[in-house]
């Protein structure tokens, strides 16, 4: 009669033993795991394994955007995931950070761009405070229109701005600096050597003679070594959320999350943590858009930044998982790269790709890898149900959810009386 | 004669036409566990709201250790030193059980993000401090073994020793427990007023809204009584079961009914 654990569940309680398994390991065979794990994603690009590979687009190019939405996406789920605050307008503060790297280091003046990067996240995080000092007071769905306005203003004031460029955009922006000797085209690669790729032959791999990578040349011929600066920053920006994530202020968001009003009367600061969250976030999108302003174009114009990207953003940490950073960075990879891989089905990419987005939430509503606690605790739950079920009536499958009813991410409390 | 923790003077709430609380007065001493009771609506939670900060009295003031606290914060009045729990349970739901009782030690910490970022000595010291006595306090509630539980996972008596927990976690002077027993058979009943009484001998003063009366009379040292936001008695247990106004007050009111 005990129906037995679902596929769903089996896997659900792999996963929790592998990360508990995970956790039991000595600290030193973690960290040659995750460098391990590292090297082969920095080699990713070079090693073009077959499947994964794009064979219709530049495939660095398709890696360097998956890092630079996961990117986005992390930063993003600081402020969605962690502090439960729904922004729908980081897009602009993308925007603020790529504009401010052309108007320093192209447009208005020539900065070097390792300098330029730290101001275009103090000017994007100080955006992000403006903004949300005077909206962050107010609760609920006021903040996702106040910030779908923000990203839809600030891309209409670059436009009609003639000093930032106005509808033409920023060109010329440089690109970081090359390690080794300056590219001299057409005959002078720069750089200091050359990584060869893989080519496939089915499951031969080969050394491709025509296509290598010249260590570092930033440029606008090869996109691995943005890829690669990427990846870099993306891992410095999980490594930080962890450190933070797992402190006081980690803690104060998700209580602000759960309820506000409860976490006020335990001595938390709401306004001033929503700020920070909304600071922070702002800083890694600031960040994102730094890099791409001076990624392999070096060009920006309004049309850059759509709102419909930034919806697209929403989705990465939706899908992901909200609260959880290898959701993020699992959701922005997907949404850039599922839409390039299957490129060869045209316009019908985006359909079943928007179907998908629609579906999951129906099934998944979580998000495909929600906060390891979540998924415990949704076994532990799930055990005791088919124990209870099991001596009495039989299992039921939606009917012992217990008075609580399904757990997403989000606010438990919303009424404003205290009680 | 022992000082007078909390002030509450001649406080008036009104939510439009409707009075809350009618020029209520009442005070507590150090180390003592003060009763407030009274019927249903009658204006017991508001009481407790109107001293945390919830709401702000429409006249009157209300002084912790002779400070005002008309006007602060919700969160200042908690690293004040007065911490509460909730009639209807307010948990962080998706958080553990000792992530919830760390928040609230985090009332007295300060470290940020960059403390946080370069683990700092004072980062370090404050979460061993706020693991400590998160545990410490999950042990003296009896929940040491659900730590690591969602406090949604966790059962309904469970979730309200939590919510003890949690407010006891910001190390108060002061604390203000609503209907902490509220749902509870007489069994557990009896258990958490034993433990109550040991919270006191924690050297914590206690604000206790129960509805039981027996209850109340075996566990605090003082009762208030209210009724339609106005307070009609004050005295010892004895007094008060010999009152006939609160005797009145209660007449045809069921004991439990909550
Ligand atoms: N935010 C509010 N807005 C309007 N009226 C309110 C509000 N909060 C409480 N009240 C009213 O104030 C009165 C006192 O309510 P309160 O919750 O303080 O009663 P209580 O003594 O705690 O009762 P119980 O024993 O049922 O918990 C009630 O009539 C209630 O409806
Ligand atoms: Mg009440």
């Amino acid at each position: 009669m005990t129906a037995p654990l679902t596929a769903r569940d089996r896997l659900a309680l792999q996963w929790v033993g592998m990360v508990e398994r995970w956790n039991s390991l000595p600290r030193a065979s973690r960290l040659l795991i995750v460098l391990l794990l590292a090297l082969l994603f920095y080699a990713l690009p070079l090693l073009r394994p077959p499947i994964l590979t794009t064979q219709q687009t530049d495939f660095g190019g398709i890696m360097f955007s998956s890092a630079a939405l996961a990117l986005v996406a992390v930063g993003l789920n600081i402020v969605i995931g962690y502090a439960g605050l729904l922004d729908l307008g980081y897009i602009g503060f993308y925007l603020v950070g790529a504009y401010t790297t052309g108007v320093l280091t192209s447009e208005h003046w020539h900065w070097p761009f390792f300098l330029v990067l730290p101001v275009a996240i103090a000017v994007t995080m100080l955006s992000g405070v403006l903004l949300g000092a005077p909206t962050l007071r107010v609760r609920g769905d006021y903040l996702a229109i106040v910030t779908l306005g923000f990203g839809e203003i600030i891309r209409l004031i670059v436009t009609n701005v003639e000093w930032l460029g106005a509808a033409r955009g920023i060109k010329d922006i440089p690109h970081p600096p090359t390690i080794g000797p300056d590219p001299k085209p057409p005959f002078g690669e720069g750089g200091l050597f050359t990584i060869p790729h893989l080519s496939w032959n089915g499951l031969i791999p080969s050394l491709d003679e025509n296509r290598g990578t010249r260590f570092l040349v930033f440029g606008a011929a090869d996109a691995i070594p943005y890829y690669w600066l990427i990846l870099t920053v993306l891992i410095l920006v999980l490594v930080a959320d962890k450190l933070v994530k797992n402190s006081r202020v980690g803690r104060a968001w998700e209580a602000t999350r759960e309820d506000e009003d409860a976490a006020e009367l335990m001595g938390v600061p709401t306004f001033r943590f929503k700020l920070l969250a909304f600071a922070m976030g702002a800083a890694v999108g600031g960040l994102s858009g730094a890099l791409f302003a001076s990624s392999q174009g070096g060009y920006i114009n309004p049309l850059s930044f759509p709102l419909l990207l930034s919806i697209l953003f929403v989705a990465a940490v939706i899908v992901g998982g909200a609260g959880n950073r290898w959701g993020a960075v699992l959701g922005g990879v997907l949404v850039a790269y599922l839409p390039e891989r299957f490129r060869e089905f045209a316009d019908f990419r985006l359909l079943v790709f928007g179907l998908a987005l629609m579906i999951l939430p129906v099934y998944r509503p979580q998000g495909l890898l929600p906060p390891a606690r979540t998924i415990r605790a949704r076994v532990a739950e799930r055990e005791i149900e088919l124990l209870e079920g099991g001596e009495d009536t039989g299992p039921t499958d939606d009917g012992l959810d217990g008075p609580e009813g399904p757990d997403g991410f989000g606010r438990t409390n919303s009424t404003g009386k205290v009680g | 004669m022992a000082e007078r923790i909390l002030e509450v003077d001649d406080v008036t709430l009104r939510f439009g036409g409707l009075t809350a609380l009618d020029s209520v007065s009442l005070h507590i001493e150090e180390g003592e566990i003060l009763g407030l009771i009274g019927p249903n609506g009658a204006g017991k939670t508001t009481c407790f709201n109107v001293i945390t900060g919830v709401y702000t009295p429409t006249m009157g003031e209300v002084r912790f250790r002779g400070s005002s606290l008309v006007g602060l914060k919700k969160h200042q009045i908690t690293r004040k030193g007065i911490a509460r729990t909730f009639q209807n349970i307010r948990l962080f739901r998706s958080m553990t059980a000792l992530e919830n009782v760390l928040v609230g030690a985090d009332a007295n910490h300060s470290s940020g993000v960059l403390t946080a970022l370069f683990r700092s000595p004072k980062h370090r010291r404050e979460e061993a401090d706020g693991h400590e006595r998160g545990m410490d306090l999950l042990e003296f509630m009896g929940l040491a073994g659900r730590a690591d539980e969602l406090a949604s996972n966790l059962s309904y008596g469970d979730q309200r020793r939590l919510e003890i927990a949690r407010a006891m976690a910001t190390q108060p002077a002061l604390l203000c427990l609503d209907e902490p027993a509220a749902g509870f058979n007489p069994q557990e009943k009896a258990e958490l007023m034993a433990l109550i009484r040991r919270v006191r001998d924690r050297g914590y003063t206690v604000l206790l809204i129960e509805h039981d009366m027996r209850l109340v009379m075996g566990v605090t040292d003082r009762i208030v009584v209210l009724e339609f936001g106005k307070k009609i008695a004050e005295g010892t247990p004895a007094d008060i079961r010999d009152n006939p106004a609160v005797i009145a007050a209660y007449l045809g009111v069921d004991e439990d009914a909550s």
